[in-house]
């Protein structure tokens, strides 16, 4: 016994209409006859049988529409046709759920942020850093195109509220910086074996020549006397580069690169010494972009810890206060911390004559377990000699 | 050359022309059961039948050796049997199981075997043609004396392909046998219809390459016409063009209605069926007894229904597969 | 470290592997005799002889396939195709049979075929043969699309594609051949392709590209360091497979992009750049991300003509400095 079947005829054909039987119950078919006409979307088709027998039952009459496998009529077969038989079903290959990875964000994202409420306008990270801190983002007003929110303007509003809300915790970080001062100046002078040397610059032809450089600059490229002094410390420490070490499990470890330590204080309080690197090795306009760019970066919080730890030697100037001379303590585990006082115009004996010029003191604060007075001097020596060549700096 | 050359009859060689009817056989059952999987709704897709077109696969596929190329079109199921791919790996390609020569992944229209050189049947029509003439490329660079042997229809002469690639070929003196089985219809226009010259073989004169053309009912003829093309490559004159003029008795494919053929057209072809008219030949000379011949039925049909359950029992492809063959490991 | 040119370091990428490799060949309209549309295989044909440097008719479909064909062979061809335009007559191959070959066989062939297309616009070629359609080949799996902008890259990425086993298509921007730069072949030949080059580091806006507008972008970057904008620029070098890691990276740090594609907006390579930013990066995003394409025309003829449809440094900076607070 075989069905005849609503045969698959394109594969787009789901269903299809019996148009007419060219059989009748009680005709011998024969396999690879034409029994059967059928419409489908695309065409009307002749049906072949694939069994030889007698058609014995009817079970679809034309004008019927059926869906693709339905039985048409049954046959009865004369003996075994090769391969005529119903194959078994196989599994659908559909239920085979497939499962193809979805991949993994490559970066980490915020849940989206919870509906309802009015629509704020602010940009994705905005919005995310403002629920992060608790901030809520429709009391902000943003600076950005069409009046977004931005992440300046969260960052703006969480300044503010720390400055309003918690002066607590404003005077705890201050504390804590004091205390961490305190812990590092304590027990530079409890380990440490000062020495100290000082010395009188003339500035006249550092100033000079930083005059006429910077007619020759726009406004923003202007280089300050600052930069000149922090790159003749530089170059020195290659003539006396024991300074230029830190004092590691007992001993003295010379460094390779000169990374300036540029003592900065804080509006409120506490101070910081982030590193500039490779000073020696940078052009006076480098090294002004990097100072200037460490001073913004150190008011506005945003340091990088490596900033704070590469430091090699530490410079502190504290002209702009007023000071002459500055006796520093050593940043342990720095070996040496070199001073400048503010230029004053002083006598000064030149060529037999006494002039008034500009004067700066420098001075150096060593470590004697590392360096003695007599390496200390040719230091305060080499800056001096650099400074009256502000050309070759 | 001179169309239907088929006058010479080769000597009688009973073993070799019951093998030749044997292949013939093999296709058409082959293909009866797609036919009817298809309806069954065990094959998917398209589905393009080679029932009537049995002489020109075997017939031509006896002309080229084991080292030789071989480049189809959609419509390659009787070439790939030829060629020696197991029936039941084709059967089990169509059913899109892994055990099929494509792993599932190409289905009734692209069959590969790279193990046989069979390059695979190309849907885009005239695509293999280029590809067709690389492989010959290739082969002389190397020196080795490879052919091959491009299949396509009559619709892929209308195709730009076909002109760029028999110019290409003839240009560079390339080994390929192109082999176009003109079965009169491109889908369902007619050649007359769709050609200004419908003598094929004559348009290989626009490249200077020599041609033939040859009555593609009639397995002997194709085969000796194949093996003259392909010693005529073989010796370096460079590239072939064999037209083979035969005629599908199915539908385009199973979805068409085969409404622009008269059905008288196809009742005078169906006297020509190149397996009935060579079962007569081979009784005529005494050469096949109907014991013969129920036993070929009796092993072919054996084949096949081995076919259908192997592919009924094997596995899907597992879906985490998916994109494993997209792209393979640099530095191969 | 030696100074060349673009051009020559393509030509040095394939001399060397001409050389290397005897199943390196390389064939195109006019690569023989002519010395390439471009010169870039100018004097080859003397060095290895017609068989190995052959010139073809002007037929893209048929020598594209033919490289298709004798990569199948076991050859490792180097097909030129003149312009992007033109490789619109090979598309068939490329998309139907090159790309799909490993698949449809189940992975039984695949095709280390490596094709060469002159692309871009800014040399008054007009409507027929200045377009960057490198985003149409980028869209499809099965085959790789590197887009060199440097001549280190112009050397490098040719010798890498050889090693690839898929069809690998290489874009040349044309205005770029005559671009000078210094070459470390040894480095060279080592390098990643499947990696995007952080070109400028930079913290306020990353400014994404490939190809012929890197220079641009670049001035762009330095342009806008002078305003105190730090731009990141961002080579993407390879489109497919694209190196999202490194894009979303740089966004995630600097929270705004700009992505610059000489290609027209609609369905451009920015469009799907930007779409991964958005899929990935929402939350790190400041302001919506911006692009800078061409007008969507097809290439006029008349220089500033040309311009206008082009992206320009001045566009590029300006839709930088629009989004960076206080900058716009």
């Amino acid at each position: 016994m075989a069905e005849f079947l609503m045969p698959q005829l394109g594969a787009d054909m789901s269903v299809g209409k019996l148009l007419g039987w060219r059989k009748k119950v009680g005709d011998r078919v024969q396999r690879g006859d034409i029994i059967a006409d059928v419409e489908t979307d695309k065409a009307d088709i002749e049906v072949e049988v694939f069994a030889t027998g007698t058609i014995e039952k009817i079970l679809v009459q034309p004008g019927e529409k059926v869906p693709v496998g339905t039985a048409l009529a049954i046959i009865s077969e004369e003996g075994p046709s090769p391969g005529a038989g119903p194959v078994p079903p196989s599994p659908s290959p559909e239920h085979a759920a497939p499962t193809i990875p979805s991949p993994a964000p490559l970066i980490p994202t915020a849940p989206a942020p919870p509906a309802g409420g009015p629509r704020v306008h602010i940009s994705p990270v905005a919005r995310k850093l403002a629920a992060d801190l608790g901030i809520n983002p429709a009391r902000l007003s943003g600076t950005g195109p069409g009046g977004r929110i931005t992440l300046e303007d969260v960052q703006h509003a969480a300044q503010a509220r720390t400055a309003e809300a918690a002066p607590e915790e404003k005077i705890d970080r201050a504390a804590r910086m004091r205390q961490a001062i305190a812990t590092a100046m304590a027990r530079s002078k409890r380990e440490i074996p000062h020495y100290y040397l000082s010395t009188e610059i003339d500035m006249s032809r550092s100033l000079d020549w930083l005059t006429g450089e910077n007619l020759k600059r726009s406004v923003e490229d202007r280089l300050v006397y600052g930069v000149l002094l922090l790159k003749a410390v530089a170059l020195a420490l290659r003539k006396v580069p024991e300074l230029n070490a830190l004092w590691i499990e007992g001993k003295a470890t010379p460094r390779p690169d000169v990374h300036l330590g540029v003592a900065i204080s804080l509006r409120d309080g506490g101070l910081v010494a982030p590193a500039l690197h490779h000073a020696d090795r940078r052009s006076l306009d480098e090294l002004m972009r990097d100072f200037r760019d460490v001073v913004q970066r150190a008011r506005a919080g945003s340091l990088r810890s490596s900033e704070l730890s590469d430091p090699t030697i530490t410079v502190t100037s504290l002209g702009e206060q007023g000071v002459e001379t500055v006796f520093g303590v050593i940043y342990p585990p720095q070996v040496a911390l070199v001073g400048f006082g503010k230029i004053a115009e002083r006598p000064w004996s030149s060529e037999g004559q006494i002039v008034s010029r500009p004067v700066i003191t420098a001075t150096l604060s060593a470590d004697h377990r590392v360096s003695d007075g007599h390496r200390g001097g040719l230091f305060l020596v080499a800056v001096n000699q650099l400074l009256q060549k502000p050309e070759e700096l | 050359m001179s169309a239907t050359a088929t006058s010479e009859r080769p000597p009688v060689d009973r073993e070799h022309w019951l093998f030749l009817l044997r292949e013939m056989l093999r296709i058409r059952r082959f293909e009866e059961k797609a036919a009817e999987m298809y309806s069954l709704g065990k094959i998917h897709g398209f589905l393009h039948l080679y029932i009537g077109e049995e002489a020109t696969g075997v017939g031509a596929m006896q002309a080229f050796a084991p080292g030789d190329a071989i480049v189809a079109t959609y419509r390659e199921h009787g070439q790939a049997l030829v060629r020696g791919i197991p029936a039941r790996v084709l059967m089990a390609e169509m059913f899109g199981k892994a055990t099929g020569c494509s792993r599932g992944h190409g289905g009734s229209m692209h069959f590969f075997d790279a193990s046989r050189r069979f390059y695979g049947g190309y849907a885009i029509v005239g695509g293999g043609l280029p590809i067709a003439v690389g492989l010959a490329l290739a082969d002389k660079m190397q020196n080795r004396s490879n052919l091959t042997a491009c299949y396509f229809g009559d619709g892929a002469v209308a195709e730009g392909e076909f002109h760029e690639s028999l110019n290409l070929a003839a240009l560079w003196k390339l080994p390929v046998v192109f082999l176009c089985e003109n079965n009169l219809y491109a889908m369902g226009t007619a050649l007359e219809h769709h050609q200004a010259q419908t003598n094929i073989s004559a348009k290989a004169g626009a490249y200077g390459l020599p041609s033939n053309a040859v009555d593609g009912m009639d397995v002997l003829a194709v085969e000796a016409a194949a093996k003259q093309a392909a010693e005529s490559v073989r010796t370096g004159n460079g590239p072939f063009l064999l037209e083979l003029r035969t005629y599908r008795f199915r539908a385009h494919s199973m979805s068409d209605p085969d409404l622009y053929r008269p059905k008288g057209e196809i009742e005078e072809w169906r006297k020509r069926d190149p397996i009935a008219l060579f079962e007569a030949r081979l009784q005529q000379l005494g050469l096949l007894s109907p014991a013969d011949l129920a036993k070929l039925e009796a092993d072919v049909g054996a084949e096949i229904d081995d076919a259908v359950r192997f592919a009924e029992e094997s596995p899907w492809e597992p879906a985490d597969k998916l994109l494993d063959n997209v792209y393979g490991p640099a530095k191969p | 470290m030696t100074k060349l040119t673009y051009r020559e370091a393509v030509r040095a990428a394939l001399r060397k592997a001409l050389r290397d490799d005897p199943r390196v060949f390389l064939m195109g309209e006019d690569v023989g005799g002519y010395g390439g549309a471009f010169a870039v295989s100018h004097g080859l044909l003397k060095e290895f002889g017609p068989e190995r440097i052959r010139d073809t008719p002007l037929s893209e479909s048929a020598f594209v396939g033919a490289g298709i064909g004798a990569a199948l062979g076991g050859m490792r061809p180097i097909v030129e195709i003149m312009t992007v335009n033109f490789s619109l007559l090979a598309m068939d191959q490329i998309v139907n049979n090159a790309a799909a070959l490993r698949h449809m066989s189940g992975g039984q062939f695949n095709v280390p075929m490596v094709v060469r297309v002159a692309t871009g616009g800014g040399r008054q070629m007009a409507a027929q043969h200045s377009h960057s359609l490198e985003v149409w080949y980028a869209h499809i799996p099965g085959i790789k699309v590197l887009t060199p902008a440097t001549v280190p890259d112009a050397y490098g990425m040719l010798l890498a594609a050889l090693q690839e086993s898929d069809p690998v298509f290489i874009f040349e921007h044309a205005t770029l051949y005559p671009l000078e730069g210094e070459l470390d072949e040894a480095a060279a030949e080592q390098m990643d392709i499947s990696r995007a080059a952080v070109v400028r580091p930079g913290s306020d806006v990353t400014l994404i590209t490939y190809g012929g507008t890197l220079g641009k972008t670049i001035q762009a970057a330095d342009q806008l360091r002078e305003m105190g904008i730090q731009a990141e620029v961002l080579d993407l070098r390879t489109l497919r497979p694209l190196d999202a890691r490194t894009i979303l990276t740089s966004v995630a740090k600097t929270h705004r992009a700009v992505i610059v594609d000489e290609a027209w907006r609609s369905g451009s390579f920015a469009a799907e750049i930007s779409a991964r930013i958005m899929e990935d990066a929402f939350d790190s995003l400041d302001a919506p991300v911006a692009r800078v394409c061409s007008a969507e025309v097809p290439m006029p003829y008349a220089k500033h003509l040309e311009a206008a449809a082009l992206p320009q440094t001045d566009e590029i900076v300006r839709a930088a400095q629009e989004m960076v607070p206080h900058h716009g």
